[in-house]
């Protein structure tokens, strides 16, 4: 259940109100895992097809970018949907605070890239983090401009638009996407829009939540300790941006591993260097 | 009135040796007109040379060598942009662009 700060700051519903979500539907390890490390989570088919429809019907009405959320009944149906409402649970807890929302639109034609940029102002907390969800009500190929990312940068700390002169880095990626996507991303991951070189207007809406409680165990934690995952932290999140930093990301990546776990003697770091270092 | 312009190159590479690997690239072009779309984020997926040498062979002049990380106590496994970002340039003839 998203609420709104006004109604958390004042404590209008206890914690324990909400029941959450059924635990099938609870992000899992493996998919935390792969949030931690990549800084984003791609979801396909998560919403179904007449809802994608729905939604984007109203996206092509006109309601205002940041109207669309309050005006649009459709898009708060998406976010009621129980597995996107597990995933949500899973990395913000089950009383999420609404923070903004926009109807991103990308003109047809539109030829001008955005610079790369990371959102918000430089985030002061040394762990805890806010969600960006970007749901595509319609497919997105490449040509049309979905969102470019730069895969693991959501734990390197930037300024705004301070890496606004990079143009080009090894191993970015185009969130090329079908109707019926979401991708959830950290708050802090590089991003920017791209150009449109369709015929057919771009839609996507951005949704940004903040945590309701204190980000530690909130997944299903069955699987903390399981080989995928260590693989995911220790080997998939080497990536040849990283160059000479890359141990140094590794270990980032473990201590917010570490962090959503709720559990301080998980050590997935570079050579177990936590526990050397006795950490 | 001189017809020379300036072209910057910047490569990131993954060390800090000007042979290391380039990992990110970006091209201003003081050649080009007003008009003419300059590079983009995302419009490329190879760098236009594999190392800083690389370009350097290829007469690109190095302007900038970047400073060293500073690791400060407590803070050493904190990170931000790409510590090894070499500037390189080249002065180019209007009359006689390279191709």
């Amino acid at each position: 259940m998203i609420t709104y700060q006004d109604e958390f700051l004042e404590q209008k519903t206890p914690a324990d109100a909400d029941i959450g979500v059924d635990k099938k539907y609870l992000l899992t390890a493996t998919q935390m895992a792969r949030f931690v490390t990549d800084g984003f989570l791609m979801v396909e088919n998560i919403v179904p097809e007449q809802l994608n429809e729905a939604v984007y019907r109203d996206e092509k009405s006109g309601i205002p970018g940041y109207r669309f959320w309050k005006e649009s009944d459709n898009i708060r149906a998406v976010f009621e949907l129980p597995r996107v409402k597990g995933i949500i649970q899973g990395l913000l807890g089950k009383k999420p605070v609404y923070d903004h929302s926009f109807l991103h639109v990308v003109a047809a034609g539109k030829t001008t890239a955005q610079n790369w940029h990371a959102d918000s102002i430089i985030d002061l907390r040394p762990l805890a983090f806010d969600v960006q969800s970007f749901y595509f009500s319609h497919d997105t190929p490449k040509e049309m401009g979905p969102t470019l990312i730069l895969p693991g940068s959501h734990l390197r700390k930037v300024n705004t638009e301070s890496i606004g002169r990079y143009k080009n880095i090894v191993g970015q990626r185009q969130l090329v996407a079908k109707a019926g996507t979401i991708v959830f991303m950290h708050h802090g991951i590089w991003h920017c829009a791209q150009p449109n070189f369709t015929e057919q207007t771009r839609y996507v809406f951005k949704l940004r939540l903040q945590p309701g409680e204190e980000q530690r165990g909130l997944f299903n934690t069955d699987d903390i300790r399981s080989e995928e995952v260590s693989k995911i932290i220790n080997k998939d999140g080497y990536r040849e941006w990283q160059g000479n930093e890359a141990r140094l990301e590794h270990n980032r990546r473990a201590a917010l591993w570490r962090y959503v776990t709720g559990n301080d003697t998980v050590d997935e770091s570079f050579e177990k260097s936590f526990y050397r270092m006795s950490i | 009135m001189t017809r020379l312009r300036q072209q910057i190159l910047i490569l990131h590479l993954a060390i800090s040796s000007l042979e290391g690997k380039t990992i990110a690239w970006a091209f201003f072009d003081g050649a080009a007109p007003a008009e003419k779309k300059q590079m983009q984020s995302g419009d490329e997926e190879t760098p236009p040379y594999d190392s800083v040498l690389a370009a350097m062979r290829d007469g690109w002049n190095v302007l900038q060598v970047p400073t060293l990380p500073i690791y400060i106590p407590g803070h050493e496994h904190e990170g931000g942009h790409l510590p090894y970002e070499y500037v390189l340039e080249r002065k180019v003839d209007l009359d006689n662009l390279p191709g």
